[in-house]
């Protein structure tokens, strides 16, 4: 009895030509999935979240107070984004999260989790040493910052609201947006300025 | 969720990787196969019940949660579940991967669905709970013992006392919905923990927020 176990690859393309054959997936409707994860559902979208949070104080206070509505009214919503909380970064609180039991990720805003958000490691550590995984990310928190992990263990999705770089006072909201990083989103990165 | 995907807090898992800004969200081409073919294979059993797959995630054995990477785990869940509604014959997936690489092999025969008698209330995840809720902010709670079968609940927190921080919409409770046994919706708190109470008075300094159901928890002094 063998016990080679298969390239995930080939068994894909096993398990899609089964299901399509018999006519319970439509490979064209994969595609449209897999084309919508790869061009309009990312991360740009909560960068645009957050500058106009930066820009118009009332959408702020609407985003932290009801996270998911305030999205919405960008046009953002669809799966894994059921009920997104924001939470704001400032220069006393530092937010940052994970899924520990798998990999639960606010998808609208951010599209579809980066490898380092799946990784074991940081699923792992970021619950129990977050300001040494912090720093192996390339991020140094000052000791006096109090570092608050998020760890989404049901339908409930986080999205950092970072702290606004000094030195963008001058920018508009279309100028602050490609500041705005993912990493920054999940709570292990500050935005720079540019 | 079984101790396979329960791993806040274990060791032996390295240092974490830095970020790469521009990654795109599949790596390989067969990666963005395997997520369609999950999130349109898990509706084709009863319901589109995402407690029902990360159930299974938690039930692959290490090689098929670890080896295969994220979206090859997917695929091996989904084939979990897809196999136990008979939907597809176990074996089925090895066997026509084999008969692509050109092997002489068997396939088995197309068995007849034995799927769940279930359909969901509702789309999504969230329900309305008639009850009110049992804790308020600032109420202290202590997690309780891990439940055998699936769960929400990490072995990280159980035992320990945090205080809720915020109530949150209503979820249907993944314990029982992940086998199809019904929805039992329950409320959901934000429970907040010092981390010294998780780790230990050498740890770290830092607070952590985890959901908890209501069922997971019992009131602390």
């Amino acid at each position: 009895m063998t016990t080679e176990r298969l390239p995930a690859s080939l068994r894909t393309e096993a398990l899609e030509q089964i299901l399509t054959e018999r006519g319970l997936v439509d490979p064209g409707v994969m595609d449209k999935f897999i084309a919508n994860y790869e061009t309009n559902v990312g991360p740009l979208n909560g960068a645009k979240v957050v500058a106009k949070a930066w820009t118009d104080p009332d959408y702020r206070e609407r985003l932290l107070a009801e996270g998911t509505a305030a999205i919405k009214e960008l046009g953002f919503s669809g799966p894994q984004g059921e009920h997104i909380v924001v939470v704001e970064n400032t220069a006393t609180t530092h937010n940052v999260t994970v899924c520990t039991l798998c990999s639960c990720y606010p998808w609208p805003v951010l599209g579809l989790p980066p490898s380092w958000y799946k990784d074991p490691a940081y699923r792992a550590r970021v619950v129990r040493e977050p300001r040494t995984v912090l720093h192996e990310m390339g991020l140094d928190l000052a000791d006096d910052v109090e570092i608050v992990v998020r760890d989404s263990s049901s339908e409930v999705r986080w999205l950092v609201l970072p702290e606004r770089p000094a030195g963008t006072e001058h920018l508009t909201e279309e100028q602050l947006v490609p500041l705005i990083t993912r990493d920054a989103l999940v709570g292990v990165a500050k935005v720079a300025a540019p | 969720m079984s101790a396979i995907a329960d791993i806040g807090g274990a060791d032996g898992y390295g240092a974490v990787h830095p970020p790469d800004r521009d990654e795109p969200p599949f790596a390989e081409p067969w990666e963005g196969r395997a997520f369609a073919l999950t999130l349109l294979g898990m509706g084709r059993v009863s319901g589109r019940n995402l407690d029902a797959f990360r159930y299974a995630l938690g039930r692959l054995d290490h090689a098929a949660y670890f080896d295969d990477g994220y979206y090859g785990r997917w695929l091996n869940a989904v084939e979990l579940m897809l196999t136990e509604s008979a939907i597809i014959a176990p074996g089925a997936v090895d066997a026509r991967a084999r008969a692509l690489r050109g092997e002489q092999v068997d396939e088995p025969p197309t068995p007849e669905p034995d799927k769940p008698d279930y359909a969901p209330t509702a789309a999504g995840s969230l329900r309305e709970v008639p009850d009110p809720p049992r804790f308020a902010p600032g109420d202290s709670v202590r997690a309780l013992p891990v439940p055998d079968g699936p769960t929400k609940l990490p072995r990280y927190v159980s035992g320990h006392t945090g205080v809720v921080e915020s109530v949150q919409p209503g979820h249907l409770l993944p314990d029982t919905h992940a086998v199809f046994k019904g929805e039992n919706p329950q409320h959901v708190y934000t429970v907040r923990f010092d981390s010294r109470e998780l780790w230990g008075p050498d740890a770290e300094t830092f607070a952590l927020t985890i959901e908890l159901f209501d069922s997971y928890l019992e009131p602390a002094a």
